[in-house]
């Protein structure tokens, strides 16, 4: 047992009493699986899954000046969000191109709302807090204590959410947001998520968390739903190709160097971090996240050295079994030079050298 | 660290280790694998590596290595002997650890050097205790 307090979300007793083993995550005490991470796998794949990410971090931005603020903190263009009601995908970074941290802003009526890793809510508040004197008209403030955060995940979360909102989710797109009434709670919820599904992050007030999740759990009963775990949610993010900071996104690697080019937008107006990145984007970067697809059953896992031939080059960054594509999967580390879809590398295994293939991202997409 | 929600079970009529393998001795020959314990914190099992029939090794010597999603742990031997069969249902339903440690999931059958070194094994009883504490 460790000594440190950890913190705990408004469903620990939930979980405790219903067979969740609990984990020091981030200084969170977390479910890292229920009945097993393959079956809640499966179930967000093939069904629906919901999970406790009620330790996930929510600053809300207000203000005459909020735009211009949030705009120079992201890499994104938060022009993009051309209304009230969308949502974006992007990162904080610093001068030097490293990551502060991912996160999803979401432009509400009257607000922005970020919300930020778990791991980084006391850094990345800091980070905003250092910059926000710099812009008129500007205030922000930390309700990651008051706010709790479900993710309903899988191929009827929309079925279950819309049952329990009393309305059609049918024309609600990906990245917006909306808000609703389930049995008299209020809530806000993005169809977002960290799965490689549809799904939706929901936010409801931390005294009615327990609540919801039971609400949701009776819901999708007749989906079979399954309450799921941190385990889940990384094989599922692995699978889907999407970086976990401090693994594949930290204060050493860029967006670029992620992979994740796609939400960075060198075109749009200052923002912190942007010669950085122009450099880096201009005369190419050195190092590189890629996606590696394993040969035999042997898991290449975080921190095994990856070669090429002889040569140590690298370092897996977060690895697993593939349990819905069927094969083992790795985000590794590599000079840009072995980057290449169809470049052929191997892992170090307990000593042996398993051979491993470059793939495309992600290694899961959904029909 | 024991599961509060599963009940897992321990066979009186085996003897256990403290790196959680069981020893299933009939006369001369023992079977073994990994126990409940074991098999509960590793969760879903993905691969066992095994050694090859014939190989022997001394009592506490690395024989294989179990993995799941979530580690990867080495196997021990609790007794010194010659490997005179590995259970190569394993290679293509590891899974088999998780639903049935004590049966299908077996993993080596050992000759034994030597059956007294078992002599100090725990009990069904003393490992329910190890691992509850």
């Amino acid at each position: 047992m460790t000594t440190m307090q950890l913190k705990e979300t408004p469903l620990a007793s939930w979980h405790r009493e219903n067979g969740g083993r609990m984990v020091d995550f981030a200084g969170w005490n977390m479910p890292v699986q229920y009945k097993s991470i393959v079956a809640e796998h499966m179930a967000v794949r093939t069904k629906v899954g919901l999970f406790d990410v009620s330790h996930m971090g929510e600053f809300i931005v207000t203000g005459a000046g909020a735009h211009q603020f949030v705009q120079f903190m992201i890499a994104n263009d938060l022009d993009k969000l051309t209304g009230p009601n969308m949502a974006l995908y992007t990162q904080f970074v610093m001068p030097d191109g490293g990551t502060v941290d991912d996160l999803i802003v979401y432009r509400r009526q009257e607000d922005y709302l970020l919300v930020v890793n778990a791991s980084n809510i006391d850094k990345d508040w800091a980070w905003l807090k250092k910059h926000i004197d710099s812009f008129q008209d500007v205030d922000m403030i930390n309700v990651s204590d008051e706010v709790g955060l479900l993710a309903l995940q899988g191929p009827h979360a929309k079925d279950v959410l819309s049952a329990l909102i009393g309305r059609s989710l049918d024309d609600m797109k990906a990245f917006t947001y909306g808000s609703g009434t389930a049995s008299g709670i209020e809530i806000g919820f993005g169809r977002t998520g960290y799965t490689g599904e549809d799904g939706f992050e929901i936010f409801v007030k931390t005294a009615e968390t327990e609540k919801l999740w039971k609400l949701l759990l009776q819901a999708g009963a007749q989906y079979d739903i399954e309450p799921c775990g941190l385990g889940a949610r990384d094989t599922l993010r692995l699978e889907a190709g999407l970086p976990l900071y401090g693994h594949e996104l930290s204060e050493e690697i860029s967006p670029l160097e992620a992979g994740i080019g796609w939400s960075v937008k060198l075109g749009k107006s200052d923002f912190s971090g942007k010669e950085a990145l122009m450099r880096q984007k201009e005369n190419g970067f050195k190092k590189q996240i890629i996606c590696i697809k394993a040969e035999g059953k042997a898991l290449p896992r975080q921190d095994y050295a990856v070669y090429a031939g002889q040569e140590k080059i690298g370092i897996v960054t977060s690895g697993s079994q593939g349990i819905f594509v069927g094969y083992p999967i790795a985000f590794a580390m590599v000079p840009a030079a072995y980057a290449k879809v169809g470049q052929a590398l191997s892992i170090e295994i307990r000593g042996s050298q398993v051979p491993v293939t470059v793939v495309k991202r992600p290694f899961y997409q959904r029909p | 660290m024991g599961s509060s929600d599963k009940v897992l079970s321990y066979p009186a009529e085996l003897k256990y280790v403290k790196t959680h393998e069981y020893v299933r001795v009939e006369g001369n020959d023992a079977t073994i694998g990994v126990t409940a314990f074991a098999a509960d914190q590793l969760g879903d099992v993905t691969y066992v590596e095994l050694p090859k029939v014939g190989q022997t090794f001394k009592r506490d010597e690395k024989f294989g290595v179990i993995e799941s999603v979530k580690s990867v742990s080495d196997l021990y031997m609790p007794c010194s002997g010659k490997i005179t069969a590995i259970n190569e249902k394993l290679a293509s339903e590891p899974e088999i650890v998780n639903s049935d440690c004590y049966g299908e999931g077996w993993m080596i059958k050992v000759a034994l050097d030597n059956p007294s070194e078992l002599s100090d094994a725990l009990t069904a009883d003393g490992y329910k205790d190890f691992v509850v504490d």
